[in-house]
C-alpha cells in the first residue's frame, strides 16, 4: 500500500534519514524500533508528508504524495496519525474532536457536487439537446451530521468512554486522552494508521490500555506503522520490526526471528540494553 | 476655589439647557464608533497578517507575502496616529479621488493601525498554542486555513484576550486626536461647552470621567467574556 523508495530528509546540513527503502503491505503491523535520534520519528513524519522529505518517493495507493503539487490534504484523509503528546484540540469537547475532521470535509465535498451541479445547470440552459447529467446528491448537511455523530458514539462506546462525550480533553487522564486520539482518527475510516510513540508520553498503569486497543486494530487487520519503545508490543501483535539507526534500516524481519537471532552487532547492542 | 460652585453651575447650565448634552452624546456616540469599528477592522487586519507570518516559508509567496507585512506593520507601527490620519485625510484621499468624512478616515486610520499592533498580539498568541494542534489539524486532513481558523485561532484568542482589552482601551483613548481631521469625538463636544462659556475646568474635568467609566466598563465586561472563554480548561 505504501512505497517508500529512497527516502531522504534533511533538516539545514544535518541529514536525518539517509536513504530508506521499505514496502508496507495491507494488513502489515510494522514496529519502527532504534535509538533516540535515529531518525524513526523523522521517517515516521514524512510517510503522511508532516515534514516535507528531501528526496525520494512515498507512493502511497498509486500516487507519489513526496511530490509538492500533489495536495496533500487529500491523501491524509487515509492516513490517520496518533501522536506522543495525543495532540487532542483543546477547544473542542470529546465528542466534537471526534467529528470535527469528517463532518467537515464531507460537507466540503457536498459542497463541491453542489456547485459543480449549479455549474452544470447553467451550461444545459444554453446546450438545448445534449444535456450533461447532475452528480447524485445523496445526503444533506444534517444527515452527515447525524450519521458521523452515531458513527462516533459507537466508537466511544467500543472503548467505554461515552459518557465522556461532552467533556472537554483537559479533565481526561492520558490514556483516555490517547485513546480517543485513536478513535478520532479511525473515524476518519483511514486505510493505515501511523502512531508516534504513543505510549511514551503516559504513566506506566495507562499504558496497557492503550495498547489493548491497539491489539485489537490489529486484530481487525488495520494497517498499522508504529513506532515505539514497547518491545512487547513489537514482539507480540507486529507482524514486521524494523531497526533503524543512524538514518537508515539496519534490519528488517519478523519479530520471532528478529528478537532471538540478530544478527547486525548495533541492534545487539540495543537489544541487550533494552531488554 | 471659591467660585467652583459657580463654575459646576455654568457648566450644568450649558450642558443641559443649551443643548451641550447632545453634543456629548454625539461625541461620546463618534468616540465609540470608530473605537469599536477600528477594533473589528484591525483583528480581521491582525489575524490575517498574523497567518500570514506564521506560514512556513520555503516556497515564494509566503515569503512576498511575509514582506509585504512587515512592511505595513513597520509603516504603521513607526508613524504617530496623528500624522497618519493626517497623510489619510489631506494627502492620500485626494490624490486618488475618495471624499470621505473624518469619522470614515478616522475609522480606516484606526482600523489599519490597530491592525499592525494586533498582528504581533496575535501572532505571539499563536505561538502560545501547541504546534501539536496545527499538526493533528493538518494529520486528520484539514487544510493550512481551516485548522488554523477552526482549531489555533480559538485558542490563540482566549491566550490573548487580556492584551486585546487593553488594545481596544487604549484605542479609545487614542480617538481623542480625531479632531485633527474634523471628526466630532467627545474632546470635541466638552472644548465646546468649554469655549461657549469661557470656562474649561469643569468640561474637561467630566471628559476625564467619562473616559475612565468608560475604561472601567470594558475592562469588566473583557473579564467576564475571560471567565466564559475559559470552560474548555476547566477541570470539573
Amino acid at each position: 500500500m505504501i512505497d517508500v523508495i529512497n527516502l531522504r530528509k534533511s533538516f539545514g546540513d544535518m541529514e536525518v534519514l539517509k536513504g530508506i527503502d521499505i514496502t508496507i503491505n495491507k494488513g502489515d503491523i510494522v514496529a519502527v524500533i532504534g535509538p533516540s535520534g535515529s531518525g524513526k520519528s523523522t521517517f515516521l513524519r514524512c510517510l503522511n508528508c508532516m515534514e516535507d522529505p528531501s528526496g525520494g518517493s512515498i507512493v502511497f495507493k498509486g500516487v507519489d504524495i513526496a511530490d509538492m503539487s500533489v495536495d496533500i490534504n487529500v491523501h491524509r484523509r487515509h492516513m490517520g496519525m496518533v501522536f506522543q503528546h495525543f495532540n487532542l484540540f483543546n477547544n473542542k469537547t470529546v465528542l466534537q474532536n471526534i467529528m470535527m475532521a469528517p463532518v467537515y470535509l464531507r460537507c466540503q465535498d457536498l459542497k463541491r457536487v453542489k456547485r459543480r451541479n449549479n455549474m452544470t445547470r447553467l451550461r444545459n440552459l444554453f446546450c438545448g439537446s445534449n444535456k450533461t447529467a447532475l452528480m447524485p446528491v445523496t445526503e444533506t448537511g444534517e444527515q452527515i451530521r447525524n450519521e458521523v455523530r452515531e458513527q462516533a458514539m459507537a466508537l466511544l462506546r467500543r472503548i467505554g468512554l461515552e459518557d465522556k462525550a461532552d467533556v472537554y480533553p483537559s479533565t481526561l487522564s492520558g490514556g483516555q486522552k490517547q485513546r480517543i486520539a485513536i478513535v478520532r482518527s479511525l473515524a476518519m475510516d483511514p486505510d493505515v494508521i501511523l502512531f508516534d510513540e504513543p505510549t511514551s508520553a503516559l504513566d506506566p498503569e495507562m499504558v496497557g490500555e492503550v495498547l489493548e486497543l491497539m491489539k485489537q486494530l490489529a486484530r481487525d487487520g488495520m494497517t498499522m506503522v508504529v513506532v515505539t519503545h514497547e518491545m512487547g508490543f513489537a514482539r507480540e501483535v507486529a507482524n514486521r520490526v524494523v531497526f533503524m539507526d543512524e538514518g537508515r534500516i539496519k534490519e528488517e524481519g519478523n519479530p520471532k526471528e528478529f528478537f532471538e537471532n540478530p544478527k547486525e552487532p548495533r541492534l545487539k547492542d540495543f537489544l541487550s540494553k533494552v531488554l | 476655589m471659591g467660585n467652583f460652585d459657580q463654575k459646576v453651575n455654568k457648566f450644568i447650565e450649558i450642558f443641559l439647557e443649551e443643548g451641550g448634552y447632545v453634543k456629548v452624546v454625539e461625541g461620546l456616540q463618534n468616540t465609540l464608533l470608530i473605537a469599536v469599528a477600528g477594533l473589528l477592522i484591525g483583528i480581521l487586519i491582525g489575524t490575517v497578517i498574523a497567518s500570514v507570518r506564521v506560514l512556513p516559508k520555503y516556497r515564494l509567496l509566503p515569503r512576498v507575502l511575509n514582506g509585504i507585512c512587515s512592511f505595513y506593520v513597520a509603516l504603521f507601527r513607526g508613524t504617530p496616529i496623528v500624522v497618519q490620519l493626517l497623510v489619510f485625510y489631506y494627502v492620500l484621499l485626494p490624490v486618488i479621488g475618495w471624499k470621505i468624512t473624518g469619522i470614515q478616515v478616522s475609522v480606516l486610520v484606526f482600523g489599519l493601525n490597530s491592525g499592525a499592533y494586533i498582528s504581533e498580539i496575535m501572532r505571539s498568541g499563536i505561538q502560545s498554542v501547541d504546534p501539536g494542534q496545527m499538526e493533528a489539524g493538518r494529520a486528520v486532513g484539514l487544510s493550512f486555513g481551516v485548522s488554523m481558523t477552526k482549531i489555533v485561532i480559538p485558542q490563540a484568542v482566549k491566550n490573548i484576550l487580556p492584551t486585546l482589552g487593553n488594545e481596544f482601551i487604549s484605542l479609545i483613548k487614542e480617538t481623542s486626536v480625531v479632531s485633527f481631521v474634523g471628526a466630532a469625538d467627545l474632546y470635541v463636544a466638552f472644548s465646546y461647552i468649554g469655549s461657549s462659556s469661557y470656562e474649561f475646568m469643569v468640561p474637561y474635568l467630566v471628559m476625564a470621567l467619562i473616559y475612565i467609566v468608560l475604561v472601567l466598563v470594558i475592562s469588566l465586561l473583557v473579564k467576564l467574556m475571560e471567565r466564559s472563554l475559559k470552560k474548555s480548561d476547566r477541570r470539573n
